[in-house]
């Protein structure tokens, strides 16, 4: 396959990357794009983590001893909003950028002048939610699902900035997820066939199918937050004939689909992951394609389990409780696929694939919580409490963050020509895994005891847990500094990585060398 | 394969952009009340009484009242007594009182809701002050009638209905109109 790829420089148009900061300013090579999404992304995540430490501290003991209770609400809000739209999001479009042209054979991206444009969006969208923090008022601090009236009549001044960043992120996903479309229908190499596609870039595809139906609704939604607030309408204003709930009905119709846009790209990840660490193919191949577009579809029609205690009729709490229960079905179809592609595999355990195991424990165990959340009886004791924190954390970070993490270590070699270093990943790995545990798996028992969410204080019988809780997480923050230290020392120097570094990986991204040239596939490799 | 030009593609796909706005701007609104208004969630009351206007002797039913003041909201707000007891399809009177304590004229809406919301749906006000808005001089104090029938066919485990209705401060929304002489 890698004789038919020509990478010297036979084509007239061959060339490097332009010299000096307007490099990165104009560029429109897929690499250069997917590398300001990863920074970008590690920055919002940096920023976001902190914002985490702020309120961890705040909680390490009972009482308010740091910040002041308004802050507390900024920082739990930004803390959400970030990690969201900031790190998660950003990070899998970087990945999409750097990997998607490379796995199916594409010379770059569809639309590269509009991926720019997408890219340099977000830090304009991202200075203006930050600066709403220095404004008089303060920043937003009605938790990041942004419940009206909190974010109306009793929004700071400051919302009308916040709506204006959201807007802003919203056309950047909408235009990056119109981008992976038109790249991975028009641009295949010859002979890749749809169900050749590497798993990453079939959960892209429908990630983006997900994004460009969902994130119009959020636009929507912000839309009618601006006119209640500033021209005097009444969407969700009871006063004027409105309902807040309504707003409920739309941020949910779009924030429920958008777990599985955090989620989706990383089971992508873990599927060329695993069964390159297990030196075998993929178990189920057809059956995960199927289970991810069950998994997107079924995320339609669930959203009103994030508010079964508003008063939704019976049948309605029925429906929304077993729609919700269905998912398990193709999502354990694809636990069952990862566990058994390593069944009798050769294993080896470097940090991608250390990732990717906790990975598939880890999100199994946040999708065990969120059953015990989807059922609606139970869901009145649970709501709002800290359960649905530790919930959504443990798939979201041993899911989103953690198969980021793999694909990071698992790349890096592609990426930067070098390997990084085996053992310092690895400390970065358990240091993480113990932390993470560390800081979420109490809050399941101080949420099933009763702890709110989003309080600054707390009773004193949740004193024990929230302690270990915070000792956690202040050891998966600063661990994160690990990671950027491994990440810069891999660029600056290591072992030279040959093409391909990982003898059980298969894929086209591999037959080009390593780090991956300016330009690859300007002639489309041939597919089997 | 057939493959679009990826002109088209992008067009369509601005399309589905396009219209998940609309959808979530001009359709789900309007599809969630017409939801609300069928089923009754959320406490929103019946329209017109259909049924035949005679009482049903066989049961009593327990309606209390509720007077809350939005966040904001100045004005004394209550009704003149707590509770009636009524007979379904036979129309029943309250009143509510209002007093602008303040120092300036004020608008007020007043929004109702009725729980359990399974019975809101055979609640029905043939005449209520929330219809309109209320207009109250400084210290000005009026009474404010709501007439309701509950249906014959309210469900007959439901033996309790409350009538809660929560008052708005609307006076920047619409300003009173300053009267001639003060």
């Amino acid at each position: 396959m890698s004789a038919v790829i020509d990478h010297g420089h036979a084509g007239h148009d061959h060339h490097g990357p332009a010299k000096g900061l307007m490099r990165w300013v104009l560029t429109t090579n897929h690499k250069d794009i997917g590398t300001m999404y990863l920074w970008f992304s590690f920055a919002m995540f940096l920023l976001g983590g902190s914002m985490a430490m702020v309120i961890r501290a705040e909680l390490f003991q009972p009482g308010l001893q740091i910040v002041q209770p308004e802050f507390f609400n900024q920082m739990t809000t930004m803390h959400g909003l970030i990690m969201v739209f900031g790190a998660v999001m950003p990070a899998f479009v970087g990945l999409a950028n750097w990997m998607i042209p490379l796995m199916i054979g594409a010379p770059d991206m569809a639309l590269p002048r509009m991926n720019n444009f997408s890219f340099w969006l977000l830090p304009a969208a991202f200075t203006l939610l930050v600066s709403t923090l220095f404004m008089e008022g303060g920043g937003p601090n009605f938790g990041w699902t942004f419940y009206a009236p909190l974010s109306t009549t009793y929004a700071p001044e400051s919302v009308t900035f916040f709506i204006f960043a959201i807007h802003l992120m919203g056309i950047s996903s909408i235009m990056g997820a119109i981008n992976v479309i038109a790249t991975i229908l028009n641009l295949r190499a010859p002979g890749m066939t749809l169900m050749k596609m590497p798993l990453f870039a079939w959960t892209w595809l429908i990630t983006a199918f997900l994004l460009i139906a969902v994130m119009p609704v959020l636009a929507g939604c912000v839309t009618m937050m601006l006119m209640d607030v500033h021209f005097g309408t009444s969407f969700f204003n009871a006063a004027g004939g409105g309902d807040p709930v309504l707003f409920q009905h739309v941020f949910w119709f779009f924030g429920h689909p958008e777990v599985y846009i955090m989620i989706l790209p990383a089971f992508g990840a873990i599927s060329s992951i695993i069964p390159a660490f297990s030196r075998k193919p993929l178990f189920g191949y057809t059956s995960m394609v199927y289970a991810t577009a069950s998994i997107a579809f079924l995320s339609f029609i669930v959203w009103a389990h994030h508010m079964f205690t508003v008063g939704i009729p019976i049948t309605g709490e029925l429906f929304f409780m077993y729609a919700t229960m269905l998912i398990a079905v193709p999502t354990g179809v694809k636990v069952f696929n990862w566990v058994t592609t390593m069944w009798r595999g050769s294993l080896t355990f470097e940090a991608p694939m250390l990732f990717a195991v906790a990975f598939v424990i880890l999100f199994t165990i946040g999708g065990f919580s969120g059953l015990m959340l989807a059922i609606a009886p139970a869901d009145f004791q649970y709501h709002d409490t800290y359960f649905v924190v530790a919930h959504f954390h443990y798939v979201l970070v041993p899911g989103a963050i953690f198969g980021i993490f793999a694909s990071a270590y698992y790349w890096l070699p592609k990426w930067t020509g070098h390997m990084y270093d085996e053992t310092l990943a690895r400390l970065h790995f358990w240091m993480s895994f113990i932390g993470m545990n560390l800081a979420f798996f109490p809050m399941h028992f101080l949420g099933l005891a009763g702890m709110p969410r989003r309080i600054p204080d707390y009773n004193l019988q949740f004193a024990d847990f929230n302690m270990v809780s915070s000792i956690g997480a202040f050891t998966f923050g600063v661990t994160q500094l690990l990671f950027l230290f491994i990440v810069i020392k891999c660029i600056r120097g290591g072992k030279p990585a040959p093409a391909k570094p990982w003898d059980g990986a298969d894929g086209l991204e591999w037959t080009v060398p390593s780090p991956a040239p300016y330009h690859t596939f300007s002639t489309p490799p041939e597919v089997k | 394969m057939s493959e679009l030009p990826l002109r088209r593609l992008v067009g369509r796909l601005l399309a589905v952009v396009v219209v998940m706005f609309c959808f979530g701007v001009f359709v789900l609104p309007p599809f969630y009340d017409a939801m609300c208004q069928a089923f009754g969630i959320n406490g929103k009351t019946a329209g017109a009484y259909q049924g035949e206007q005679r009482p049903d002797e066989s049961r009593l039913v327990r309606v209390q009242f509720l007077a809350t003041n939005a966040a904001g909201m100045v004005w004394e707000f209550r009704p003149v007594a707590d509770e009636l007891l009524v007979r379904p399809g036979e129309p029943r009177d309250m009143l509510f009182v209002a007093h602008n304590p303040s120092d300036r004229p004020m608008t007020a809406q007043a929004i109702p809701s009725v729980a359990p919301a399974k019975a809101a749906a055979y609640f029905h006000k043939t005449e209520c002050f929330c219809f309109t808005q209320q207009v109250l001089q400084p210290g000005e104090r009026i009474e404010m009638p709501v007439r309701f029938i509950v249906d014959r066919d309210l469900p007959k485990d439901v033996k309790h209905l409350t009538l809660a209705y929560t008052l708005f401060d609307i006076t920047a929304r619409k300003p009173p109109v300053a009267q001639a002489t003060p």
